[in-house]
């Protein structure tokens, strides 16, 4: 029969389909999943330190590089295994509020603040951050915020709260964007911005834009690993997490992270082993 | 003006020695392209005709319908698909958040309306005697599907095309379900975006050169297809 035969043939086309689908799935072998900043990832640590583990436990890490806030909601749902974040009070609470367990410290570096040439907003030099808010606020100079509930973002928030303003106006842009992209709207906009000082590093060659204020203890930038709890969602890898966290803090990988350099400058500074939270300090 | 040159120089470079990384994440986009555009295919193209020759109450709200839904924004694809797939969402169970089989849904869904809707119109453009002709000279329906299919050929080869050009192209659904993951979901346009973001020109132009190729090569095969039938 014409119809039996056309329909049967649409079935064998949807069945080759499903197969194919399966097949796209890729490789075996257990995978781990890692939402992490865009600052971690575009700046190459992580191809630095995570191919040995993935060699030593046979599995294949996927990297989903967002802002701190959208991989905790990730988290948060349950659809990652691990994050790997920098902002410390919401980490915290995401820990309290029982979504992640064991968090360890993993490293640190700094924010700063980078500007046009001319610095219209006459703060280079300064080392209070958020005299330097004020001044760019008061002058109404181009700043060029993440805006997207980046780790990055809720430092700018605190410093802004601290310099007791509320950034409103034409001056104030809300990339919405990664570390990357924001810095490169700033650079094309001649507006100040602020950065982690590892992305800043590895981007100086390709901006127009200066460094004008580092050094202010509030600048500090610590990195947390956290496992997702497996109480809230038992599927999640909960012992490979663990031995990710392992292998992170071990003192092996702390000497990867802390040699890791781009252009001669080191980016990163572990802090695993460090018994008391660490002051900042200046230049890495 | 220098970068500019550099981008280009260091992209023909790129594909020329089959860059590992370029590779993979072309393969990506083929793949999920194609499954996508081929599921769609199997399922629209017999709606679209049974749509083009049904008479029902209502028919006349899905072919609008299908129509409105061939400009559906792909973010709100992506979010919807994302919502369902969650793991607190609906389908969470199955755990396909940032796999290639929730871009393959995502895209299936984008795809879906404009082979349908296309496929009605170019069976509707038929000659309606075709159909009567046939019944009369005793074709069951299988047959007249056949039949039809054979005359609406390249209005419906433009169809499944113009999913293709659609789903190939995108970058929304690929990057809210997909999750841009390297060797895995990052696809052409997903990988084009984060180098952009980052101000590395290099992959992104030879990536747009290859989106550019395929198109191409997949319109001069519609040019012969419809060459060597005539």
């Amino acid at each position: 029969m014409g119809i039996g035969r056309s329909m049967r043939n649409c079935l064998t086309t949807i069945i080759l389909c499903g197969l194919l689908s399966l097949s796209i799935e890729g490789s075996a072998g257990e995978t781990l999943r890692l939402a992490t900043t865009t600052s971690t990832y575009e700046t190459g640590l992580l191809d630095h330190i995570l191919p040995p583990f993935e060699k030593a436990h046979e599995c294949k890490i996927h990297v989903i590089s967002v802002g701190t806030g959208k991989a905790m909601q990730i988290a948060r749902n349950g659809d990652v295994d691990v994050i790997l974040v920098h902002a410390r009070t919401a980490e915290e609470q995401f820990v309290a509020n029982g979504h992640g367990v064991n968090r360890r410290d993993v490293m640190y570096n700094d924010f700063v603040i980078l500007g046009p040439t001319g610095d219209p907003a006459g703060i280079a030099g300064t080392r209070d951050a958020k005299e330097a808010l004020q001044r760019i606020a008061s002058g109404k100079q181009t700043f060029v915020s993440r805006g997207d509930d980046s780790g990055t973002h809720k430092k700018e928030k605190q410093l802004w709260k601290m310099a007791a303003l509320q950034p409103r106006g034409a001056w104030y842009l809300e990339a919405g964007q990664g570390m990357s992209a924001t810095l490169r709207m700033a650079d094309e906009k001649n507006g100040y911005v602020m950065v982690d000082r590892a992305t800043y590093l590895f981007n100086r060659d390709r901006l127009r834009l200066k460094l004008v204020v580092e050094g202010d203890p509030v600048l500090f930038n610590p990195y947390g690993i956290i496992p997702v709890s497996p109480y809230r969602h038992p599927h999640v890898k909960y012992e490979l997490s663990m031995a990710l966290v392992g292998w992170v803090t071990s003192p092996t990988c702390q000497k990867m992270i802390g040699t890791y350099q781009r252009e001669g400058t080191r980016l990163y500074h572990p802090s695993a082993g460090d018994r008391e939270p660490q002051a900042l300090s200046p230049k890495p | 003006m220098d970068y500019i040159w550099q981008g280009v120089r260091d992209s023909l470079r790129i594909i020329a020695t089959l860059d590992p990384e370029f590779l993979a994440t072309v393969l990506v986009s083929l793949k999920v392209a194609f499954l996508s555009t081929a599921l769609a295919t199997v399922t629209g193209v017999p709606f679209g005709m049974w749509i083009a020759e049904a008479r029902f109450p209502g028919r006349r709200a899905v072919t609008t319908m299908l129509s409105t839904l061939m400009s559906l924004p792909t973010v709100v694809v992506g979010l919807m698909v994302y919502s369902f797939l969650s793991r607190r969402g609906p389908l969470g169970e199955l755990g396909l958040l940032f796999t290639p089989t929730a871009m393959v849904i995502g895209q299936f869904i984008l795809a879906f309306p404009i082979i349908a809707g296309l496929s009605v119109s170019s069976v509707v453009g038929l000659d309606k005697r075709i159909r009567a002709t046939a019944e009369s000279l005793g074709a069951d329906r299988g047959q007249s599907f056949r039949m039809y299919l054979r005359e609406a050929r390249y209005g419906i080869l433009a169809a499944v095309m113009a999913g293709f050009g659609r789903v190939f192209a995108e970058v929304g659904v690929s990057m809210m379900l997909g999750g841009n993951i390297r060797g895995y979901t990052r696809n052409i346009t997903t990988a084009m975006a984060l180098e952009t973001s980052k101000g590395e020109f290099a992959l992104g132009i030879a990536l747009g050169v290859v989106l550019l190729s395929v198109a191409l090569v997949v319109n001069i095969l519609f040019g012969l297809f419809r060459e060597r039938s005539q």
